[in-house]
């Protein structure tokens, strides 16, 4: 054990030392706090940039109703469908909504521009239209202006967490948003730690240090060795960027806050009048953000995270080094990657379409508990809410897992570290799982 | 010190080492012999419980081969190599600690070795800016720096210059001569001639022959001679010998005759002497190199 121990340390103490690990350990939370910066920067300033979109209706149900949002401004045109048509040609900032006469019987509205048009501003003409329409019908329908007028709901849901500690604010957004993150850290960093795992062993392979070292020690405990000890280089990685990311916003945010309450104050009284107040639009998305962050039990996240990173690397680093240790150099790891990065990629694909959707569903559920593909669609499930019975099987089973595929990599390893300039097939590594001593 | 017995190694589709028995005395120089593909890695390995044999055992010092032999043994593979961006004089230390010798034992040796070889100015340097002869130097020390017992040195001079292989052999000597039982393996018959008591030659996976060079090459020894003389030999039918070859050069003869049963060198001096002056008269021992031919291609 005390040998292992050695390997622990060799593998990780060369791997902290390095330049690109103090460069990736400064530069990853910089990105962090630069984007997230960035967001709220560009929620402030949002309004700079607003589209001026020129209405041309020819059925008049529009044109007086359009009022201008955050996202978009409106102007009534005079112009032709032709003449605005021409004008889009030569204005690259103009954007023209066509609504035809006949738009009540089955006719379509377009809008043309030479840049294409925001998803938000696409969606906030598209309410606005519907929304004027509907009043339109209804007032067909018979129903009369001021009942309309008093029949304007104004509903928004406020989640509360009801916990034994009693009900809190919390944000479901801004819980999924870290589960996701998390599975997304997680998918990469399986990639980023598998490959220095499977690129150590070939380089051991290459150099030739290996029959030397191997003489010393087992080859499982050389392979236990750097699997470990590149696993604490991850961990290590992430505990920094946690503290540093951590330090950084939170002196990043009282700053930008401060500048933006100020901004939001003045800005205020011009735009009060006429538009909806909500109390979560006022806090705008900056603090709203900040808000929410706050209410993620990092507590409970944070610790789940790191198991399933532990586990789903150890599981996976296992399998890149049974890869390592069967090819000579990295360009003959292709055909034996795709069996290791198909579950991940299934995973990482299925998280973000379907399990979103269907947190609770039996899919989701297997998905979440099968070790190959737990690690990802676990934290997606994550901030659904999942039972501690389904969380402990699923840790259970990944140490299962882990335990197993590490079994498979070692007997792979054993004879792949000392066959130089072959060229092997899948059959064979079979044929080495079988090998005796 | 080492007793090979019985060894078998199958892989799948060919069997590596056939039935090898090999017994190694305390203190000797050792050549493991064979062609490429023998058999002599795979025997190596087995002896450093890389792997297992199929069947078979090996006795260590009258023990069976376990674990904590390992720091008994120094063993150079034929593959061989550093890890390329890391400190020489860590690296030492590390592989120094996985043998099994303490921090400061570790420092202490490897000062010692690095002292010895000239190379203290190296610690911190990177074995990429090395040379290949000095990575060897290097490499030499990882196999010999826990001071084994027993040391395997596979094709040791594969890839060293002349000036180093010179440097390395005089060590191997001055630890032999200290105690320590070395094996060669090797297919290069000098180094043989020049080191090894004994040998033991595996071809085809088979021990094919072994004992003490000396009995080997008494065995093959066939009573031939060379001779070099001025002056005419009239050589009627004679019963004393038989020439294979004879060359007229600088105004000498030269001739490589073998002589008959029955009959001694001193019956061929004899024969000689009356006739013509003799300056050389050397006994044909058949080289390590030949026999090991003989060997390989009888079997």
């Amino acid at each position: 054990m005390n040998k292992t121990l050695l390997i622990i340390q060799r593998e990780y103490s060369s791997r902290v030392k390095k330049k690109s690990f103090l460069i990736m350990t400064f530069l990853v939370p910089m990105l962090i706090i630069g984007m997230y910066a960035l967001i709220i920067v560009l929620s402030i300033k949002g309004g700079d940039n607003i589209p001026n979109v020129e209405v041309i209706d020819q059925s008049g149900i529009f044109q007086n109703g359009l009022e201008d949002t955050k996202a978009v401004k409106f102007r009534r045109s005079e112009l032709t469908l032709e003449e605005a048509k021409k004008k889009v040609v030569n204005n690259e900032d103009a954007f023209i909504l066509y609504i035809p006469s006949d738009i009540e019987s089955g006719g379509s509205i377009e809008m043309f521009s030479q840049k294409k048009a925001g998803l938000s501003v696409i969606s906030t003409i598209d309410r606005k239209l519907n929304d004027l329409m509907r009043i339109k019908m209804l007032k067909d329908a018979g129903i009369d202006a001021k009942t309309l007028d008093s029949i304007k709901p104004e509903l928004s849901v406020v989640s509360k967490e009801l916990t034994v500690e009693g009900e809190k604010d919390s944000s479901s957004a801004a819980a999924m948003a870290v589960g996701f993150a998390a599975a997304i850290l997680i998918y990469i960093s399986l990639f980023i730690y598998g490959v220095q795992v499977m690129r150590g062993i070939i380089e051991e392979k290459t150099s030739r240090i290996v029959e030397v070292v191997i003489s010393s020690v087992k080859p499982f405990q050389l392979m236990l060795g750097k699997i470990i000890g590149i696993g604490l280089v991850g961990l290590t990685q992430f505990l920094l960027w946690i503290a540093l990311s951590g330090g950084l916003m939170a002196a990043s945010s009282s700053i930008l806050l401060k500048d933006k309450v100020e901004k939001i104050q003045s800005a205020m009284p011009a735009k009060a009048q006429g538009m909806q107040t909500n109390p979560a639009l006022n806090d705008g998305p900056g603090q709203g953000l900040i808000k929410a962050i706050q209410t993620v039990q990092w507590s409970y996240i944070l610790p789940v995270f790191i198991t399933f990173f532990l586990g789903g690397y150890m599981l996976y680093s296992a399998l890149f080094a049974a890869v390592g240790s069967a090819v000579d150099n990295d360009t003959e790891t292709q055909q034996f990657m795709m069996p290791i990065t198909m579950p991940l990629l299934f995973t990482y694909i299925m998280s973000f379409s379907f399990i979103v959707n269907n947190p609770d569903s039996s899919l989701s559920f297997w998905l979440s508990i099968i070790p190959f593909t737990s690690p990802i669609a676990m934290m997606v499930r994550l901030p659904f809410g999942v039972p501690n019975w389904q969380l402990a099987l699923s840790i259970v089973l990944l140490i299962a897992g882990f335990i197993f595929t590490t079994w498979i990599a070692s007997r792979i390893y054993r004879v792949g570290i000392l066959m130089y300039g072959k060229k092997v097939s899948f059959k064979e590594l079979g044929k080495w799982l079988m090998y005796k001593g | 010190m080492l007793s090979i017995r019985n060894i078998v190694k199958q892989y799948a589709n060919h069997r590596a080492l056939d039935n090898v028995s090999i017994e190694i005395e305390k203190g000797s120089i050792f050549g493991l012999l064979g062609p490429n593909g023998a058999g002599k890695t795979s025997l190596i390995r087995i002896i450093n419980q890389i792997t297992g044999p199929d069947q078979g055992e090996i006795l260590l010092n009258g023990e069976k081969l376990k674990p904590s032999h390992i720091s008994i043994i120094g063993y150079l593979p034929e593959e061989r190599g550093l890890y390329k961006k890391m400190e020489i004089g860590e690296q030492m230390m590390y592989l120094a600690q996985l043998k099994g010798l303490s921090k400061s034992e570790a420092t202490a040796r490897i000062r010692y070795w690095f002292e010895k070889m000239g190379i203290q100015s190296w610690w911190n340097k990177k074995v990429e800016d090395l040379s290949k002869g000095m990575q060897q130097k290097v490499q030499f020390i990882a196999t010999v720096v826990h001071s084994p017992e027993l040391i395997i040195l596979d094709e040791p001079f594969s890839g060293f210059d002349p000036v180093n292989a010179q440097l390395i052999t005089n060590e191997i000597l001055e630890l032999n001569s200290k105690g320590t039982t070395i094996i060669f393996s090797t297919h290069r018959m000098e180094s043989v001639e020049q080191l090894c008591d004994s040998i033991a030659l595996i071809h085809k996976s088979k021990k094919i022959l072994d004992g003490k060079v000396k009995d080997i090459k008494n065995k093959y020894r066939n009573n031939s001679y060379r001779i070099a003389y001025y002056g005419k030999l009239d050589i009627p039918e004679n019963k004393i010998f038989t020439i294979n070859d004879e060359k007229f050069e600088d105004d000498m003869t030269h001739l490589t005759v073998q002589i008959t049963n029955a009959h001694t060198v001193n019956d061929l001096l004899n024969f000689l002497i009356p006739q013509v002056q003799i300056t050389e008269l050397i006994e044909i021992i058949p080289s390590m190199n030949d026999i090991f031919i003989q060997n390989v291609k009888t079997s």
